[in-house]
């Protein structure tokens, strides 16, 4: 069992390969227990394929994957399955289920792993979805709802079982400013509220180190630096530097490596 | 385009020979999981009555028109062949046996394949693109029990009634033709095919290759959504072999049983 219980979960000594190609190269992320933490990094750097790795959705190539004491890769398919009960996770998309309503989303969890009576699961969702102000959309299909609501009611799902840790992967992407300030406030709350783990995956600087109270950065496979929001704007790391002020160009390039400007233009190639 | 050495074929045989191997277990650990792991989910029997009203019941209305239709072409052709030998009184011998020992299973297969296995695969495919399987793993539900188990019994259990249900509307549309319209005794009609059709060697033999259709075809077009890349090209393509791969196994699996059934050696 891992020894720190102050951490929620801890990727030791984590690899992950993609057929040939090396996704992650010995990570080692430790995610403070009660607290918002973020990981971000340009697309492409893997924050989503680590956040699978935390849901043991992806087995590791080398190293260890521990949540809440439990070393995730090692468990059985039946284990694992429980070992989720703990954890939430929102999707980029929502990920409803498109032939239930809003109500029975919810409600989903609650049926499958409770054996509590209709009138309290009904008690539970709407108090779920009052949480985060959906109450009225009840009865909506997920096709009547906005990607913005989507993913609210993904957000009342992923609560629904109370979990001890919520993942989000890139919540803002698409949102509108208006949404994307509830977003912003109800992760904060949320954490604070029930006094769970949060682990927010996202490239938008501002959003997410305006909530994280611990930030990682990943790129090239590696945890490039970790620290809280003001220590990695003070980062001496140029890569950390451009990726925090958002240059276009700098040790992260903007162009995809190609041959020579002139000589692709003038046909030379 | 740069010609490929013999060396590089040789790889490339080999390199398909393994991706062959690796679906056929990847598909089997999925099948062992799907069917015999542990940890069902509650509600279960709804799952499945809800699979067999749309993998089943939605699938009724083209077996019967393609059985009726079929046992109508059936006793024409018949009765044209037999009319020269003066045995047309064994049309419906004819039309009985060919339905229950070939056509019924096999038609009924390529058509569940193309409409309810098509759609399974497409499901599934579009549930994985869409995260929805993702989501329902880290609720702590394992989709294979949830999603894939019930589809798979659901198919098991409809292609072998919508089988029989197939060679019954086909006998009774080779009847119609026969007995009412070319004006076949109908005496000698059901009595010919009551003395020669026999319970073990024809219908309980159609039934057994159709339960073994019913395994292949499920199988194929559940696991083809499951495995398929998450896009829309990727959906596409899975359902395309779903059709492809099933109708070729039935009609191969067919030769073989039969051979295995009414080949005498």
């Amino acid at each position: 069992m891992s020894a720190d219980n102050a951490y929620a979960v801890e990727l030791k000594g984590v690899s992950f390969k993609r057929g040939a190609r090396s996704i992650f190269n010995n990570v080692d992320i430790s995610i403070p227990r009660g607290k918002v933490t973020g990981i971000m990094g340009p697309s492409g750097s893997g924050k989503t394929t680590l956040l699978r790795l935390m849901g043991a959705q992806l087995r590791p190539s080398a190293g260890e994957v521990w949540v809440n004491g439990q070393n995730l890769p090692k468990l059985s398919r039946s284990d694992l399955f429980d070992a989720r009960k703990q954890m939430g996770v929102l999707f980029q998309s929502g990920a409803l289920f498109t032939d239930l309503d809003v109500f029975e989303n919810v409600a989903f969890p609650l049926r499958v792993h409770t054996k509590l009576p209709e009138d309290m699961i009904r008690d539970i969702v709407l108090l779920k979805l009052q949480a985060v102000g959906l109450r009225g959309a009840v009865d909506l299909m997920p096709d009547e709802l906005s990607g913005g609501m989507k993913r609210r009611v993904a957000l009342a799902r992923a609560i629904a079982l109370d979990p001890q840790i919520l993942m989000y992967d890139e919540p803002f992407v698409g949102q509108d400013p208006i949404a994307m300030g509830v977003l912003v406030r109800l992760i904060r709350l949320l954490n604070d509220a029930l006094g769970i783990t949060s682990i927010v995956v996202s490239h938008d600087l501002a959003e997410t180190a305006s909530i994280a109270d611990y930030l990682y950065v990943v790129g090239d496979g590696q945890v490039l630096g970790q620290g809280t929001p003001q220590e990695l704007m003070e980062s001496d790391n140029p890569r950390i530097r451009q990726f925090m002020t958002g240059d276009p160009d700098g040790p992260v390039p903007f162009h995809y490596p190609a041959p020579d400007y002139r000589d692709d233009l003038l046909g030379k190639r | 385009m740069r010609r490929k050495s013999l060396m590089d074929r040789v790889r490339l045989m080999g390199r398909s020979a393994i991706d062959i191997v690796a679906v056929l277990g990847s598909s089997g650990i999925f099948l062992v999981h799907a069917l015999l792991g542990r940890g069902g989910i509650g509600g279960g029997f709804q799952l499945l009555l809800r699979q067999l009203h749309s993998v089943g019941v939605m699938s009724l209305a083209i077996i019967v028109v393609s059985g009726v239709f079929i046992g109508m072409v059936l006793a024409l052709q018949g009765f044209s062949i037999l009319a020269k030998y003066g045995s047309e009184q064994a049309v419906g011998q004819m039309v009985a046996l060919t339905l229950l020992r070939e056509l019924g299973p096999v038609v009924t297969a390529l058509l569940f394949a193309g409409r309810a296995g098509s759609a399974l695969t497409a499901e599934i495919g579009n549930m994985k693109s869409t995260e929805q399987l993702s989501s329902l793993e880290m609720i702590g539900v394992d989709p294979l029990k949830y999603i894939v188990a019930p589809r798979l019994w659901a198919g098991f259990i409809s292609l072998p009634v919508l089988a029989l249900i197939f060679s019954v509307v086909g006998i009774w549309g080779g009847s119609w033709v026969a007995v009412d319209w070319l004006g076949v005794y109908e005496g000698s009609f059901w009595a010919n095919m009551q003395n020669s059709v026999l319970f073990t060697d024809d219908v309980l033999n159609g039934v057994i290759k159709s339960v073994v259709f019913a395994f292949v075809v499920t199988w194929i077009a559940v696991f083809q959504g499951y495995d398929c890349e998450p896009t829309s090209e990727g959906i596409s393509r899975a359902t395309t072999k779903t059709v492809v791969y099933a109708s070729l196994a039935v009609l191969g699996l067919d030769f073989i049983m039969t051979a295995l059934m009414f080949g005498d050696f």
